[in-house]
């Protein structure tokens, strides 16, 4: 007789831990050709709620880590993927559909865009900060600092680069991220969260809730303890300009910092510059007299 | 014995304030379409002006001139548009007296400050930028740094002319264009900075005035055809232009209030503190959003300093903006007075205990004397609110940790003040403040080199340094 296989429960992933929805729902997730793979959790608004606590919590601790430190965790979740390439590039090929050369092409992107941003740690400071030479007799400095808990729409058709991509760049700064996934193609973001899990990465400093932007988008935007938010994940829908315009809206109330949706979802193998990590930084500028 | 101060009032001869103003559209004045409002000398309630206030479609075609004067202004290269800015600067410090006065007149500050704060900072922020406009591609932000277009620009009235300065010497740094709205309190130096304009032989609709009050603003703004907003003001109105971008392409920078904290710790220099303290809430009768409004003390020497601030503030003079001894003048309007005794009269509903040095005010204009509460709680709303007058809130810590926690416990994150002698104590409270400026052994300081801009909802964005740059470009990352 065949052996019968153990299937997996997909779940949320806050605070380090692996809940089920508080609300008790699920959905289904198909692959692209339309089969049912699995039923994954449908994040609701008090899974938003927990997870922006749980963001909160790690947010101090995490922006005080040294850069060198932040960026060791992040070359540790890059080789931590890449143990686990058969994985992702199976749910990747179930997720996307297409060849698995392609699905393999997706997951080396995605470790390397890791890589890439893990190195950014100990330099975007040296990059985008500097000495300012005041007239007058004064120390004066400026460099970049997190803004703190940051909402972050992953993109819904690239289900793991895209998702790498607008993760990376939040946590490599000292932000910390409460993540909605794609909604269709949730299964590549579950694994990463097995790995984020595994890689040292402080429990709440990414957290990832598999459920509908449009639904839970909302209430990230007007959460008075979320910073900023990233809106790509919302970009190219039916629909998707009005839902950007009133996230945008509910945003203003405590002047979160936006990353507007683009007009369709990005070339996620063009190197993405700085501005990812640039968006969700302050710049402090420290002055003190000089003198003997 | 004490000697007396002799009066020692700055002229006002140098200055030369028409009956009426029209708006500043495409190189020349011209008559507004809408209606017109008065300007008052806020220490004399004397009518200065009959000034125009621009309706929908006057700014409709201050924002075509600027249009068409993008497509030249923005090919211009770079070394010649240097040029221009630098001229604008020269002219400012050659008429730098003429400005200050006209400052100090409409607005109320005393001469003292707007001779040698602001029109010396106005100046050096066009010398600046000037340098700055054929060497973008070497800001560090990016390859290509291209103009955004025409920039929308609105500036409160605290700090009328280096609001202005703040927000134009960048803009056209870049390549952009403007239309600015000054303060309806205050349109005086910027109807003078549009002379100067056409001194300098800017290009006609580089740079528009429009004045006019709230509607006028919003109509800058949410004109179609602007493509950047620039704002410092009010966190309300901050949040009203957010909603109203919403959905657009247009790129805002938000400066906007602030509740900042002065923390003293009891091995601070005290009377250098004392100083800070007082300049901190007292400049600009605290007309300032990072005015240093929440004093927090260390309580083992919070009995010495309050005694030390309240002889200090026994020394300031209250009144003439245009006397040279002034140290404080007068408050910008009426409602802005009514405003700082409402809540005023609040901390001392609240059990606040109001202390105010002696001084006799004027009889007529808008007036209120450097004030403290001590008994101040966090939940106190005179702790919590900006008041945009010269009103000190005292609160007292015991630890460092309790003085970064009730120093981050606001809403609003723009500055900070840190006084003591121990370095590394300072660079641990620089690191834990959550503001965008923080002033170490000194406060209130201003450069154009620096980046001045807040966290939370002090709103976003720099101004200033090579960060104010990338406000004004395309894709500029900083």
């Amino acid at each position: 007789m065949a052996r019968i296989d153990v299937r997996k429960t997909y779940k949320l992933y806050i605070g380090g831990a692996f809940p089920r929805s508080e609300s008790g729902h699920s959905y289904e997730v198909a692959d692209s050709k339309g089969k049912f793979v699995a039923n994954a959790a449908l994040a609701s608004r008090k899974d938003v709620r927990d997870a922006v606590v749980a963001a909160r919590k790690a947010f101090g601790p995490w922006a005080a880590r040294t850069a060198y430190n932040r960026g060791q965790i992040l070359y540790r979740i890059a080789e931590v993927m890449e143990d686990r390439r058969p994985q992702f590039e199976e749910a990747v090929k179930q997720s996307e559909g297409g060849t698995a050369v392609a699905a393999r092409g997706q997951v080396d992107a995605a470790v390397d865009r890791l890589v890439w941003y893990a190195g950014w740690a100990d330099k975007l400071a040296q990059v985008i900060g500097n000495a300012n030479p005041v007239a007058g007799p004064f120390f004066n400095h400026t460099a970049p600092e997190p803004t703190g808990v940051v909402g972050v729409l992953a993109p819904q058709s690239s289900s793991l680069l895209g998702l790498v991509s607008v993760v990376a760049p939040v946590v490599v700064t000292g932000n910390v991220a409460v993540v909605v996934s794609s909604f269709a193609r949730p299964l590549p973001a579950v694994t990463f969260a097995e790995v984020l899990a595994t890689s040292d990465v402080p429990g709440g400093v990414v957290n990832i809730l598999t459920g509908d932007a449009a639904v839970l988008g909302p209430w990230l935007a007007s959460h008075m303890d979320v910073n900023a938010i990233d809106l790509c994940g919302i970009a190219g829908a039916d629909g998707s300009g009005e839902l950007a315009t009133s996230l945008e809206v509910a945003a203003a109330d405590n002047l979160k910092r936006v990353r507007r949706a683009p007009d369709a979802e990005p070339d996620w193998s063009v190197e993405p510059g700085l501005s990812p990590m640039t968006a969700f930084v302050e710049h402090k500028t420290v002055w003190h007299p000089i003198g003997i | 014995m004490a000697f007396e101060y002799a009066p020692a009032p700055e002229s006002r001869s140098i200055v030369d304030i028409k009956p009426s103003y029209g708006l500043f559209i495409d190189g020349e004045f011209v008559d507004g379409r809408g209606s017109s409002f008065k300007t008052v000398n806020p220490a004399t309630e004397e009518t200065l002006a009959e000034v125009a206030e621009a309706s929908d479609a006057d700014v409709d075609l201050a924002v075509k001139a600027a249009r068409r004067a993008f497509r030249g202004w923005s090919r211009m290269s770079g070394r010649e548009r240097a040029k221009y800015l630098f001229r604008i600067a020269r002219i400012i410090q050659e008429r730098g007296r003429e400005l200050a006065v006209l400052e100090s007149i409409d607005n109320g500050k005393p001469i003292k400050e707007s001779r040698d704060v602001d029109v010396p900072v106005v100046a050096a922020h066009f010398f600046y930028y000037a340098g700055w406009a054929d060497k973008l591609e070497y800001a560090g932000l990016g390859p290509n740094p291209q103009p955004l277009g025409v920039a929308g620009q609105v500036i409160p009235w605290n700090f009328p002319l280096l609001m202005l300065a703040w927000k134009v010497a960048p803009a056209l740094a870049c390549g952009n264009t403007v239309v600015l709205k000054p303060a309806e309190t205050t349109p005086l130096t910027a109807l003078l900075f549009a002379e100067i304009c056409q001194q300098a032989d800017l290009p006609p609709g580089v740079v528009n005035i429009v004045t006019g009050a709230g509607g006028t603003g919003q109509a800058v703004v949410s004109h179609p055809d602007v493509d950047k907003v620039a704002f410092t003001g009010s966190t309300a109105v901050g949040k009203a232009i957010a909603r109203a971008i919403a959905g657009t392409d247009k790129k805002a920078t938000l400066e906007l209030g602030g509740k900042a904290a002065n923390i003293v710790f009891d091995d601070a220099p005290i009377d250098q503190a004392v100083e800070g303290i007082v300049g901190g809430i007292f400049f600009n009768q605290g007309h300032v959003c990072c005015a240093g409004s929440r004093l927090l003390v260390q309580e083992s020497v919070a009995d010495e300093v309050l005694a030390r601030l309240k002889r200090r503030m026994g020394t300031l003079r209250v009144g003439d903006p245009l006397d040279k001894n002034t140290d404080i003048g007068a408050i910008n309007s009426r409602e802005q007075l009514d405003r700082i005794r409402e809540l005023s009269a609040v901390g001392e509903a609240e059990g606040a205990e109001r202390w105010a040095p002696e001084c006799d005010l004027p009889a007529s204009g808008f007036w209120f004397p450097p004030t403290i509460f001590t008994g101040v709680t966090q939940a106190h709303r005179i702790a919590r609110e900006e008041v945009f007058g010269p009103v000190l809130s005292v609160l007292t810590f015991r630890t460092p940790a309790e003085a970064v926690e009730k120093a981050n416990n606001t809403p609003y994150g723009l500055s900070a003040g840190v006084w003591t002698e121990k370095g590394s104590r300072i660079l641990h409270m620089a690191s834990q403040l959550r503001a965008g400026v923080v002033w170490a052994n000194t406060f209130n300081k201003f450069d154009p080199a620096s980046p001045f801009g807040g966290y939370k909802e002090s709103g976003y964005g720099r101004e200033g340094g090579r960060q104010g740059l990338a406000a004004y470009l395309k894709g500029a990352e900083a």
